[in-house]
């Protein structure tokens, strides 16, 4: 990936482009974020507490996962352990804002490091398949990434404030959005049989790691197994 | 009661973790070597990263979720709309839960 993305014809274009891209796959945002709504209430969180923390957090595995350790008495919130939860779920993060650079000039700084703050699982996966097929731009990621954000913030308040009211997702079968639409997004990054190989490790590492420790370990795992593997294997047939 | 100064505390730190580490990951690629192995490993990254995704999720699944799965993968490389493959996705889940009693 040493391409230098085209420059993009019109920020507003692409911002929007990039959101309608988005519309699909932001419905499984939809449903973690009603479900996430609901549970947050359950958990002794105000309507303000859950703005603040789907506003500036803004990452839901790590916002279920802070749930768990909430206490509805203040003294008692463990604060040091919400924000190492917090670092260490989202450390795969990494990851993918590092596969972002080609996006980006060489000479990049804290500006556009300050748009990583946009980046979600969605809009990142749907940015880095419109990068395979030689397009994707800042403006395409930061229009899902808005998309994203309002969904959230929506689908959380709505949650909080309607309760138990609303059905269990998975009743529906929305729960399975998420699958889904990584299966289908993974399915469209398929280039060539080089890409098999780091493809099959991945898999193999993370449901490997899935059963070993909590959280979403694996998918840093997997990640960083598969590419690796999928790097050496690359060194390896060029040597050849 | 609208909120605490802890919740406040804890909020705030949990932001700043999460935005520092996205923000790591691009200041950090920006420092690799645009050729060779680096490069190449950045550009595996993404496959990488979703077959991590999805792979657990599908092996613990049930039968419900392997046929909906299925139905994924097929109306997706057939037709390459997103959208109906998720549609279907979904769909599917719900009918075999039902039928299957899941």
């Amino acid at each position: 990936m040493s391409r230098i993305a085209p420059p993009s014809p019109r920020f507003a274009d692409q911002f929007y482009a990039g959101a309608r891209a988005c519309l699909p796959v932001v419905i499984s945002v939809a449903a973690y974020g009603l479900v996430w709504g609901v549970l947050a209430r359950g958990a002794g969180l105000s309507l303000l507490e859950v703005m603040l923390m789907s506003g500036l957090v803004f990452a839901g595995a790590a916002q279920f996962v802070a749930l768990d350790l909430w206490t509805i008495t203040p003294a008692t919130l463990p604060i040091g352990p919400l924000i190492i939860a917090a670092l260490i779920i989202n450390l795969r993060y990494l990851l993918l804002t590092a596969t972002l650079r080609p996006l980006f000039k060489p000479d990049s700084g804290v500006k556009d490091a300050l748009k990583m703050a946009l980046v979600t699982d969605e809009n990142w996966a749907m940015t880095v398949l419109e990068m395979k097929r030689g397009r994707g731009s800042v403006g395409f990621l930061m229009g899902g990434g808005a998309l994203a954000y309002v969904c959230w913030m929506a689908t959380t308040m709505t949650g909080h404030i309607l309760g138990s009211v609303i059905d269990d997702p998975a009743r529906y079968g929305l729960d399975f959005a998420f699958t889904a639409t990584f299966l289908v997004l993974l399915l469209g990054m398929w280039k060539s049989r080089a890409d098999l190989l780091p493809w099959a490790v991945a898999a193999l590492s993370a449901i490997i790691a899935s059963r070993l420790v909590d959280g979403s370990w694996h998918i840093l795992i997997g990640g960083l197994v598969g590419s690796l593997a999928g790097a050496l294997a690359d060194k390896v047939r060029h040597v050849d | 009661m609208w909120t605490s100064p802890e919740a406040l505390y804890a909020i705030a730190g949990m932001a700043l973790v999460s935005f520092a580490v996205k923000a790591a990951g691009l200041l950090l690629a920006n420092r690799l070597p645009r050729h060779g192995f680096a490069a190449a490993w950045l550009s595996h990254i993404p496959g990488a990263v979703l077959a991590a995704l999805v792979a657990p999720a599908l092996v613990t699944g049930s039968l419900a979720e392997i046929i909906a799965a299925a139905a994924t993968a097929l109306v997706y490389l057939a037709s390459r709309n997103l959208f109906a493959a998720m549609a279907c996705g979904v769909f599917c889940v719900y009918l075999a839960r039902l039928a299957l009693g899941a």
